[in-house]
């Protein structure tokens, strides 16, 4: 599995959404129905499963999936699995 | 000029059965909801039974997302609120909105989470706590979802007062629309906490039966065995509306609200004094409410917990006010089936004496073997019996020494 698909299979558990829905453009709040809470949460279990730290001001920065994709690789976040 | 208030919906899951129609079915079957508890790990505790909702699926009442993020205690409001709404056929427009609230009280709220996030925090430090820990433990978020998931936007309450938080509730929604604050309330109690604290929390006070090897015999009101509780879990609303309104949209009523007492002890923070003065008082209170005399109750739904101070006491409050009327009328602990189910208590035993006056049914006490001596009243031992009856009175006594009582009679215009 990939980065990304790690990403978005996170993102469809914990939003209770679809694949098709996870598409990079898709905004949270706007196209996949995360409330601030929601959103908090999810970022909480990024940081758990790529042990990165995620600060509140570069929280509010995370608008779409891709802004999720770019913030771990600009930490040289690896995924194997 | 204070208006009269109906009841015109019932929802509840409870550990009888997961709708009213199921538990009614149970209650006048004498049936027993109690059963070996499972949702814990219990084998190293005094007491390893309770009344446990059985097939109850969250999902049919919630999304796979919201399961994560709720309390149980939450989910069976919204599953209450649900199927009462639904029964009283009413949906929630933007005319009704605003003259709609919401009172729905749990002695604890989500204290399976308080549990679980403390050990996460314990485990893994304060930066492992959920973000909804905070919404899912609170107290009055039943009433909050329910008011959210129903657009209910007018008062919002949500009475704590242990084991009459449900009856307080009722009580409360009374009076709001009586003294026209609202036209319809969504009202009741829900309670969750077949827990590791609660149970380990009772037994060191030593107030839950310890009769793990036949679970279904171990809660028996007013009988001379009885050694405690059995502590239960589930959801009990009814929807109350302004006789007026009720009328209007054509409702069907199954019962009017008629009188709530709420009275203290003053005495001490779990037990009553003996003769229970200020039980004795509340039924008083209570029946000035509701304009009527002692002698016009024909059934009273107990509080009847199977422990051996309250039985006694409450036989003894129930002479007080009633004198020789106490030996005609009929008294009933549910609990002997359902089990003690708390803050929830309150609104299904409400749910009960409605039906008991809508179907001319009166609830059994089961397991009444041996009534004790100084129980020496008309219980309805061990078979529901068909009797027609005009008024009901609901108990319910907290700890704090919290006294509330509930009179309902048979709608008549």
């Amino acid at each position: 599995m990939t980065l990304e698909e790690k990403v978005i299979s996170i993102i469809m558990e914990q939003l209770d959404v679809t694949r098709e829905e996870c598409v990079p453009e898709a905004l949270f709040i706007d196209d996949l129905g995360a409330d601030s809470l929601d959103l908090v949460e999810l970022i909480m279990e990024m940081e758990e499963t790529f042990d990165v730290q995620i600060a509140d001001n570069e929280l509010e920065k995370i608008r779409t999936i891709k802004d999720v994709f770019d913030f771990l690789k600009s930490r040289g976040t690896v995924w194997h699995e | 000029m204070k208006r009269r208030v109906v009841i015109t919906g019932v929802g509840a899951v409870t550990p009888l059965g997961n709708s009213v129609a199921e538990t009614w079915e149970g209650i006048c079957r004498g049936k027993s909801g109690i059963g070996r508890l499972t949702r814990f790990d219990c084998a190293a505790y005094e007491t390893r039974i309770a009344g446990e909702l059985k097939g109850f699926d969250p999902l049919q009442y919630v999304n796979k997302k919201e399961l994560r993020r709720l309390d149980d205690f939450i989910i069976y409001a919204l599953a209450g609120a649900e199927m009462a709404l639904a029964d009283a056929g009413l949906t929630l427009g933007a005319a009704e909105a605003e003259r709609t609230g919401v009172s729905i009280g749990s002695a604890i709220g989500g204290l399976a989470t308080i549990e679980k996030e403390k050990e996460a925090i314990f485990l893994g430090g304060p930066r492992k706590m959920s973000a909804f820990t905070i919404p899912a433990a609170l107290a009055n978020l039943a009433a909050g979802h329910v008011s959210i998931r129903f657009g209910a936007k007018g008062p919002i309450g949500c009475s704590v007062t242990a084991c009459s938080s449900g009856a307080c509730a009722i009580g409360d929604a009374v009076r709001l629309i009586a003294e026209g604050h609202a036209d319809c309330m969504i009202a009741g109690g829900v309670e969750a906490a077949v827990t590791p604290l609660s149970v380990a929390g009772f037994n060191a006070m030593r107030a839950l039966s310890k009769h793990n090897d036949e679970p279904e015999k171990a809660s028996r009101p007013f009988d001379r065995d009885r050694d405690g509780f059995v502590i239960g879990e589930g959801c009990g609303i009814v929807i109350l509306e302004a006789l007026p309104r009720a009328l209007d949209r054509g409702a069907r009523i199954s019962a009017e609200l008629a009188g709530y007492g709420n009275t203290s002890d003053a005495f001490h923070m779990a037990a009553p004094p003996p003769g229970h003065e200020g039980a004795v008082r509340c039924m008083k209170v209570a029946l000035q409410d509701a304009g009527m005399e002692a002698a016009e109750i024909d059934y009273i739904n107990a509080h009847g917990t199977s422990t051996p101070l309250n039985d006694a006491y409450e036989t003894e409050a129930i002479k007080a006010v009633f004198g020789e009327h106490a030996r005609r009328l009929a008294v009933s602990s549910t609990k002997s089936m359902t089990g003690h189910l708390l803050g929830a208590a309150g609104g299904i035993e409400t749910i009960f004496c409605t039906k008991a006056i809508d179907t001319g049914m009166l609830p059994p006490t089961i397991n009444l073997d041996h009534p004790d001596p100084a129980c020496d009243l008309d219980y309805v031992p061990h078979h529901a019996r068909k009797t027609a009856i005009r008024t009901a009175m609901s108990n319910t006594f907290g700890f704090g020494g919290v006294n509330a009582v509930l009179i309902l009679r048979k709608f008549e215009e």
